[in-house]
């Protein structure tokens, strides 16, 4: 062996070493914070959580049954209307923006969005629905989440269907198809699983916000479906208790943290199993 | 279709395409220019393609003979800043004339590509979307087309207990002979192959030249190819094309054993490309 391959030998060695020790350093936190939540989360897991009210001050019943349908509520609602015009910006930039000078500007305005700070988005709502309204609404919530929802949709459709061949595009005009149908039948169907997995990871992301709802939603001690109206939601509801001084609240926060992480870990993982599924087709 | 009879001019100075006086032309380019942006790709082109044969295209990367099946189509419609002049006359209609719809257009002028597009669909619906873009055909009906486009691509034997599987699962050499039952299933007039083989074992090349061999008694055929071996085997008339131009259109048999131009002979040859 040379000294210039013995070099390189050591370097990499240590190189690697460096890369073992920083994974190791970030997945000890997580760990951590994984078991802290889970050890004071499950403690508190019973079924009253998932069907008693929150409770009022210094009470030592009660559950989050209403922030939990609450949170689930705002987020279908912020998903399914942020999730179609996602779906649908991101396929003007694939298909029939991929030439055209608007699309720079939007997929530009869409990676500022993206990057935008949650409570910002709030308080955008709070100025431009909630002012207006005249009130804290889970319809002003659910769209300070569709404004989230909807720039991370426009990316990953974007980027799906750019990975689909241009081959595929040409034989489908080949046989005289014309560009919906085309887009419909094979591009979607091409991309399908990597964009549901966009969508997905776009719902992860919001059932956790909470400063988008803390300005909009607010919270609610009781059970509301009324979307004009103030609702529960899981987030605020975390907020609120954790910071108090009811040792029941403060359990309810720590249930309520675990639920959140658990969903979004479940969301993670069938994105993760579709991604999966994609790149063996 | 209007089998319009056009009777074939007498050859003139430069590189001008009549062969087979006997033969109809389906096709007919007349000084056909082609330009991606300000790059002119293609110059002053004139050719007939005869119905029932078989038409190679050969040239060196880059010569222009991909841009000008392209153009027999209108594919190069699809990306902003190409554009043809000139006249490419089907049946004596002008196909560049904007007002023709090109989606009926390419259900008449069928392509096969390089790589083998299969859709993200199972094999018995890869064939039946095409026919159900046009045709409302009841399901028995539809079956029966679905299986004549696949034995006529030479396929049926080996896709017909397994129709429900995904298109992609066959083999690149069957995803090719699916594309063109695909193609067939449409019933086009013309089918355009850009160098159809270039992706495939020798087996399955063998395989889609005996297939071309067996089209031309019903479409017009149109091949570009890499490989001269190749155009001598399936072609009837061979177009050599050279930094876009066409150089020389004539016979298979006679391009390859008595070339007229200096640079065909180079080319066929060997000396360059």
């Amino acid at each position: 062996m040379n000294s210039i391959y013995r070099t390189r030998s050591r370097t990499d060695k240590l190189i690697r070493a460096l890369c073992f020790a920083a994974t190791i350093f970030g997945l000890v936190w997580l760990g951590l914070i994984l078991f802290t939540l889970l050890w004071n989360g499950l403690a508190g897991l019973h079924l009253s959580v998932f069907t008693q009210m929150t409770p009022p001050p210094g009470s030592k019943t009660g559950g989050l049954a209403n922030a939990i349908v609450g949170s689930i509520l705002m987020t279908a609602i912020g998903v399914g209307i942020g999730a179609p015009l996602g779906l649908f910006a991101g396929t003007y930039l694939a298909e029939y923006g991929r030439h055209e000078k608007l699309s720079f500007y939007v997929r530009f305005i869409n990676d500022i969005l993206l990057s935008a700070p949650s409570i910002v988005i709030g308080l955008f709502i709070y100025g431009a629905v909630v002012v207006p309204m005249g009130g804290f609404s889970a319809f002003a919530g659910s769209l300070a989440l569709a404004v989230i929802v909807a720039p991370v949709v426009v990316r990953t459709t974007e980027d799906m269907l750019l990975l689909v061949p241009n081959q595929l595009r040409e034989a489908s005009a080949a046989l005289g198809l014309p560009r919906s149908l085309m887009i419909r039948r094979i591009a979607y169907r091409a991309a399908r699983t990597g964009i549901i997995t966009g969508i997905l990871l776009a719902t992860a992301r919001v059932a956790g916000e909470t400063a988008p709802l803390l300005f909009t939603a607010l919270s609610n001690q009781f059970w509301n479906l009324n979307l004009t109206k103030t609702m529960a939601n899981l987030p605020v509801t975390i907020n609120n208790f954790v910071q108090s001084p009811y040792e029941y609240w403060r359990q309810l926060a720590w249930t309520g943290a675990l639920l959140i992480t658990l969903a979004v870990l479940a969301l993670n993982v069938i994105a993760r199993l579709l991604d999966a599924e994609r790149k063996t087709k | 279709m209007t089998d319009m009879l056009v009777m074939p001019k007498p050859t003139s100075a430069t590189a001008v395409a009549t062969p087979a006086p006997h033969k109809v032309a389906k096709l007919e380019v007349k000084n056909l220019d082609f330009f991606y942006g300000s790059t002119k790709a293609l110059k002053n082109i004139n050719l007939r393609l005869a119905s029932n044969t078989v038409t190679a295209f050969i040239g060196p990367s880059g010569c222009g003979k991909s841009t000008l099946l392209r153009v027999l189509n209108r594919m190069y419609d699809l990306y902003p800043g190409q554009r043809a002049e000139g006249e490419v006359l089907v049946d004596g209609a002008n196909i560049l004339d904007p007002r023709i719809d090109l989606n009926l257009l390419r259900a008449r002028i069928g392509m096969v590509f390089q790589k083998p597009t299969p859709f993200p669909m199972t094999i018995y619906e890869n064939i039946a979307f095409g026919i159900k873009l046009y045709e409302n055909l009841p399901k028995s009906e539809l079956d029966g087309r679905v299986e004549q486009a696949l034995r006529g691509s030479a396929l049926w034997a080996e896709v017909k207990d397994k129709l429900d599987a995904s298109g992609l699962s066959l083999s690149g050499g069957q995803q090719q002979r699916l594309c063109i039952a695909r193609t067939m299933a449409i019933q086009p007039e013309v089918i355009l192959f850009d160098e159809p083989c270039s992706a495939l074992d020798p087996i399955s090349t063998a395989k889609v030249e005996e297939l071309i061999d067996e089209l031309k008694a019903k479409y017009t055929i149109a091949i570009v190819t890499h490989n001269m071996q190749q155009a001598a085997r399936v072609s009837e008339f061979t177009a050599f094309m050279y930094l876009g131009e066409l150089v020389e259109f004539g016979d298979t048999t006679r391009i390859f054993t008595a070339p007229e131009k200096r640079q065909t002979q180079d080319y066929i040859t060997g000396r360059f490309g």
